[in-house]
C-alpha cells in the first residue's frame, strides 16, 4: 500500500454550475426570464413581490417560494392570483439555509412554466449561502432595508457583489433611524459598482413603480436575448 | 452554515476523482472572499465524510488572497477591504484575479502495491 498524490484542480461548485445551467436552458427553452431574489430574514421580499407581482405590464410573473419550513408567504402570494409553488428545504434536519441548482431542478415539473414569463425564485432569508449558490437564473436582486444598517455590503461582499439590483427597502423609516443612506450606497458603489439601485418601501409604495418597471424591463431584454 | 453544503460539494468532487481508492488527504484552494471558516469545514468535512473513501482524510486548506484587476488600465492590486473600484483610474470594470477560488487542487489516495512488481 502506497500514497499517491492526485491533481485535481476543480472547482468544487462545478457540479451546482452544471446543473444551474441545465435549469437556464430549460427556463430559456420555455421563454421564461429567471429571477433569483435574496435578502437577510425580514428584509421585506415577500412585501415587495405582493406588491408588483400581479400587475408587471404584459409579463406573467410565477413565483417559487424557498422556505426552510412551511408555507405562510406561498399562502400570502397566493391571493394575488399568481402562480405559487412551495419549495421547502427541510428533507431532513434542520433544513438547507439556502436554495441550491438541484432543489430547484426538482421543482421544475410543478412549475407552470407555459404559464408565465417570468419566474421569481424568492431564496431563503439568508445574506451569506444564497450568494454561492446559482440556481439557474437570468439576474440577481438583492433587498437591504434601512434597520440592517449601512455597512452590509461591506459584511457580506459575496452577496452585494453578485446582484443586478440592490432594493433598499424601509425607507420610510429613515426619520426614525441614524442610518446613513449616502453611505450605504457608498458602500454598494465600493463593492459592485455596477449594480443598479432603488429606494422602496413596501409598506408606503415609495419607489413601488420603479421596482415593477425594472421587472418588466428585465424581462423584455430577456426576450431579446441581451442578458448574459 | 453554508460550510455544510460546501463540505459536501468537497466531498462528490473528491469521490468522482478517487475511483474506488481510499483518500487520505483532500487539498482545497479557498479564495478570500468565499467567506469561508476553515475550521467550520473541517468539521462538517469530517462529518459529512464518515462511511465514504474519504472518512478520516485529512482537510487541508490553501487561502488565497484577493486580488483584483481593473479592465481599463490593467493595474492589479490586492485588497484587504471589498473596496472594488480601481484605486488609480477610478474604473468600475473591475475583475476579481484571485480570491474566488472553491478549488479541490489534489487529493492523495491510497493505492495497492503495484502489480507489475509481482
Amino acid at each position: 500500500m502506497h500514497r499517491t498524490k492526485v491533481r485535481i484542480v476543480e472547482d468544487a461548485l462545478d457540479a451546482n454550475n452544471t446543473i444551474a445551467q441545465a435549469n437556464r436552458a430549460d427556463f430559456d427553452r420555455a421563454g421564461v426570464t429567471v429571477v433569483n431574489f435574496m435578502s437577510a430574514p425580514g428584509a421585506g421580499k415577500t412585501s415587495l413581490l405582493e406588491r408588483v407581482v400581479g400587475d408587471v405590464p404584459q409579463v406573467r410573473v410565477g413565483v417559487l417560494e424557498g422556505d426552510v419550513q412551511g408555507s405562510m408567504d406561498a399562502e400570502r402570494l397566493a391571493g394575488l392570483h399568481v402562480p405559487v409553488t412551495q419549495l421547502n428545504t427541510d428533507p431532513s434536519f434542520g433544513g438547507e439555509c439556502h436554495l441550491d441548482a438541484n432543489m430547484v431542478r426538482s421543482a421544475l415539473p410543478e412549475l407552470p412554466l407555459q404559464e408565465i414569463d417570468m419566474l421569481v425564485i424568492e431564496n431563503v432569508g439568508n445574506l451569506v449561502c444564497p450568494a454561492e449558490f446559482k440556481v439557474g437564473e437570468d439576474v440577481r436582486v438583492m433587498v437591504s432595508s434601512v434597520t440592517e444598517g449601512e455597512d452590509k455590503p461591506l459584511k457580506y461582499p459575496l452577496m452585494f457583489r453578485t446582484c443586478d439590483l440592490v432594493l433598499v427597502n424601509k425607507i420610510d423609516l429613515l426619520p426614525h433611524l441614524d442610518y446613513d443612506l449616502d453611505r450605504f450606497l457608498y458602500n454598494v458603489d465600493q463593492v459592485n459598482p455596477a449594480a443598479e439601485r432603488l429606494l422602496v418601501s413596501a409598506r408606503t409604495g415609495a419607489g413601488i413603480d420603479a421596482w415593477r418597471d425594472w421587472l418588466s424591463d428585465v424581462a423584455a431584454r430577456s426576450r431579446e436575448g441581451a442578458i448574459a | 452554515m453554508h460550510e455544510l453544503s460546501l463540505s459536501g460539494a468537497v466531498l462528490n468532487t473528491v469521490v468522482k476523482h478517487a475511483g474506488d481508492r481510499r483518500v487520505s488527504l483532500v487539498s482545497l484552494r479557498v479564495g478570500r472572499l468565499r467567506q469561508v471558516v476553515p475550521d467550520t469545514l473541517e468539521f462538517y468535512f469530517e462529518f459529512v465524510a464518515r462511511g465514504t473513501l474519504c472518512e478520516g482524510a485529512r482537510l487541508e486548506l490553501e487561502v488565497v488572497e484577493a486580488s483584483l484587476r481593473c479592465e481599463e488600465c490593467e493595474l492589479e492590486w490586492e485588497i484587504e477591504i471589498p473596496a472594488f473600484r480601481c484605486p488609480t483610474c477610478g474604473g468600475a470594470e473591475v475583475a476579481v484575479a484571485t480570491g474566488n477560488e472553491f478549488e479541490v487542487e489534489s487529493i492523495e489516495v491510497e493505492e495497492a502495491a503495484c502489480i507489475a512488481q509481482k
